[in-house]
C-alpha cells in the first residue's frame, strides 16, 4: 500500500499572526514539503492544478520536475490533472517528458477541476464537463499507446498521422487515476479503463464514499479487469497531530475555525466525527485510517492533506516528522494484516514494465 | 401513505406549526379513506435544525437529522409545508431547507403533492402563498395543491378558516390518493443504474 501526501497549493493567511505567505514563498514551501515527505519515508507527493488565486500550482510538471531532480525514491503525481480544460494533447507531451525526467516515478489522477470560470478561460463549456472529460481522456489513453493517431472530436481540432513525443519510457504509459466526489459517471470511467479511482473523501461522510467506491469496484469486474477486490482505490484524508491529542486541538482549533475550506461552519468536533479530519494523537489518526478499510475495502493508496489552513511551514514539517515516524510504519504493518493475497499494490511504473513484458513473452 | 408536515415557525407554542397540525389532522385520515388507520404523520420543526441547515451550505453535505428529514420528504406521499410571513415573504430558514434539499437531492419534491400555507400577524399578505410560495414550490417541480391556506392572527378568531382548512387538505389528501396509484415511475437511480462507458464515447463520435 502506498501513502503520501497531496497539496492543493493554496496561498492562505496564517491566523494566528495574519501573515500571508508570498508566492514565492508558498511554491518554495511545496517543494519543502515534498522533500521531505521523501525523507520520512512516505511514497507519493501530488500537487494540484489550479488558474486562479489564492492558489499556485498551475503548471504541475514544472513543480514535479523540479521535485524529481532532488529526489530519488518518491512517486510524483497530481490531485489533479485538469483533463476537461487542459489539451491532451499537452499532457500526453508533458507528462511523458516527466516520466522520463523522473525515470518512471510518475502517475496522474484526472479530475474536472472545482472552479467554474476555469471553463470558458481555457475556451471549454462547463455544461459539457463530464464530455470534456470522456472525449479529452479516450484521446490521451491513444496518444500514449499508439505511435500514430488520426483522431477525430467534438471538442479539439482533429490530428492526422500525429505522433505525441516523448513517447512514454519504455513505452509504458504512467499510470492514471481518476479523482471525482460526486459524479459516478467517472467512477464508471475509471472502471472501464480498468484505471484507479481516487475518491477524494476529505470533506463528506463515509456513506457517501462507501458508494462511489462499490460503484467502481463493481463495474471494474463488469469490465473484465479482475474481482471487485482487485481494482484500484485510493482515498484522502486531512490530519493534525500532537503527541497529546489536546494539545494538537488547542493548536489547531485557531487554523480550523477561519480556514476558507473548514472555517465558520460546523465546530472541529462535529467535523471531525462525521468527515476524515483528524485532529489529535498519532494513535487515533492510526484508528481514524484503518477505519476507511470498513467502508471502502482493502485500498491501495492513502494521501494525506497535511498543508492546510494557512499553517506555517515549520508546523508542516513537524506534522510530516510524526506521519513518517509514528503513522505510516503502524499503518502499513496493520493494513498489511489479513490483506487477502490477491489484492494488488498500486500499479507502478516498474510492475506495469514487468506485466507488459510478461504480456509481450506469453505472445512471443 | 406518509404524509410530513414541514413548520418554520420559531415560537414554542407556534401558530405555524399549530395551522400545520390542523391541516394535517384533516389530510391524514382522508388520504388513505375508506381505510381506518390515518396517513402516517411526521412533523418536521426546521427550528430544531437551523444549525445544520446553515452547515449543509459551509460544508456541502446535510448532517444527520437533516440528512433524515431530507430522507423523510422524499420518502413523502404528500407534503404540507407552513412559514410564517417575514419581510414580505416565506422566512429564510424555510427557503434555506428547500435550497439545501434541492442541492442534496434534486428530484426530491418532483411529482410530489404539496399543500402550501402561511401565517402572519396580518392578512395584508396573504398572497405571499401565491406570489412566493407557489412559484418556489413549481420550480422544484411538486404538485401544488390549488388552495393554499394563509392564517392571519385575526383568522384565530373568525370564521372561515376551518372552512380553508377542509378544503386544502382534502384537495392534497386526493391528490395523495391518485398520485399514489398513478406514481410515475422513480427517477433513475445514478449509482444503480449506469450509463455504460461504449454509449457515452460513442455519443461524442463524430458522425459522417
Amino acid at each position: 500500500m502506498q501513502f503520501g501526501i497531496f497539496s492543493v497549493g493554496d496561498v492562505t493567511p496564517d491566523p494566528t499572526t495574519g501573515r500571508t505567505p508570498t508566492e514565492r514563498e508558498r511554491i518554495k514551501a511545496m517543494v519543502a514539503i515534498a522533500l521531505k515527505a521523501e525523507e520520512v519515508g512516505l511514497d507519493v507527493f501530488a500537487t494540484g492544478e489550479h488558474h486562479n488565486p489564492p492558489f499556485v500550482p498551475s503548471s504541475p510538471t514544472t513543480m514535479l520536475g523540479y521535485i524529481a531532480a532532488r529526489t530519488e525514491r518518491l512517486i510524483l503525481s497530481t490531485s489533479t490533472t485538469l483533463i476537461t480544460t487542459n489539451d491532451p494533447v499537452k499532457i500526453a507531451e508533458d507528462y511523458a517528458m516527466l516520466q522520463h525526467l523522473a525515470d518512471g516515478r510518475v502517475d496522474l489522477m484526472m479530475g474536472r477541476g472545482n472552479t467554474g470560470p476555469v471553463y470558458p478561460w481555457f475556451g471549454q463549456d462547463i455544461r459539457q464537463g463530464i464530455n470534456l472529460a470522456v472525449e479529452n481522456y479516450a484521446l490521451l489513453h491513444r496518444l500514449w499507446r499508439e505511435d500514430v493517431v488520426d483522431w477525430e472530436g467534438k471538442f479539439r481540432t482533429p490530428l492526422q498521422g500525429f505522433t505525441s513525443t516523448p513517447r512514454p519510457l519504455d513505452g509504458v504509459p504512467p499510470f492514471v487515476w481518476h479523482g471525482s466526489i460526486r459524479s459516478p459517471e467517472i467512477a464508471e470511467q475509471a472502471a472501464y479503463y480498468g484505471d484507479g479511482f481516487f475518491h477524494n473523501n476529505i470533506f463528506w461522510p463515509a456513506d457517501h464514499t462507501k458508494r462511489m467506491v462499490e460503484l467502481y469496484r463493481a463495474r471494474y469486474a463488469h469490465y473484465g479487469h479482475g474481482t471487485p477486490e482487485q481494482a484500484i482505490v485510493g482515498l484522502g484524508g486531512q490530519v493534525f497531530m500532537r503527541k497529546n491529542s489536546q494539545d494538537a486541538v488547542r493548536e489547531f482549533r485557531p487554523y480550523f475555525d477561519v480556514a476558507p475550506v473548514y472555517g465558520h461552519g460546523p465546530s472541529l468536533e462535529e467535523f471531525t466525527e462525521q468527515t476524515p479530519l483528524t485532529v489529535g494523537s498519532p494513535q487515533q489518526v492510526i484508528e481514524k485510517t484503518l477505519s476507511f478499510r470498513e467502508y471502502a475495502g482493502d485500498y491501495q493508496r492513502q494521501l494525506f492533506l497535511m498543508d492546510h489552513a494557512g499553517l506555517p511551514l515549520k508546523t508542516v514539517l513537524e506534522q510530516l516528522d510524526l506521519l513518517g515516524e509514528e503513522v505510516v510504519p503502524v499503518l502499513r504493518e496493520e493494513f498489511a494484516k489479513n490483506r487477502p493475497a490477491n489484492v494488488p499494490d498500486a500499479p507502478t511504473h516498474a510492475s506495469l514494465l514487468a506485466d507488459a513484458r510478461n504480456k509481450e513473452g506469453a505472445r512471443a | 401513505m406518509r404524509l410530513v408536515v414541514v413548520s418554520a415557525g420559531l415560537s414554542v407554542p407556534s401558530s405555524t406549526r399549530l395551522l400545520g397540525d390542523r391541516l394535517a389532522a384533516v389530510a391524514a385520515p382522508a388520504a388513505t379513506a375508506p381505510e381506518p388507520a390515518p396517513a402516517d404523520t411526521r412533523v418536521i420543526e426546521l427550528r430544531d435544525l437551523a444549525v445544520e441547515i446553515a452547515h449543509t451550505f459551509t460544508s456541502g453535505f446535510p448532517g444527520r437529522a437533516l440528512a433524515d428529514a431530507f430522507d423523510a420528504v422524499a420518502e413523502a406521499d404528500g407534503l404540507i409545508v407552513v412559514t410564517p410571513v417575514f419581510s414580505a415573504s416565506y422566512s429564510g430558514l424555510f427557503k434555506s431547507f428547500f435550497d439545501a434539499l434541492s442541492v442534496t437531492d434534486p428530484d426530491a419534491l418532483a411529482g410530489k403533492p404539496v399543500l402550501i400555507a402561511a401565517t402572519g400577524g396580518t392578512a395584508r399578505h396573504s398572497l405571499v402563498l401565491d406570489h412566493a410560495l407557489r412559484p418556489l414550490f413549481a420550480y422544484l417541480r411538486a404538485v401544488v395543491v390549488p388552495t393554499g391556506v394563509y392564517a392571519a392572527s385575526e383568522d384565530w378568531g373568525a370564521e372561515g378558516l376551518d372552512g380553508r382548512i377542509e378544503r386544502a387538505a382534502g384537495e392534497l389528501a386526493a391528490l395523495m390518493a391518485g398520485l399514489s396509484t398513478a406514481r410515475p415511475l422513480p427517477q433513475r437511480d445514478s449509482f444503480e443504474e449506469v450509463t455504460p462507458f461504449e454509449e457515452r464515447l460513442a455519443a461524442l463520435r463524430p458522425t459522417g
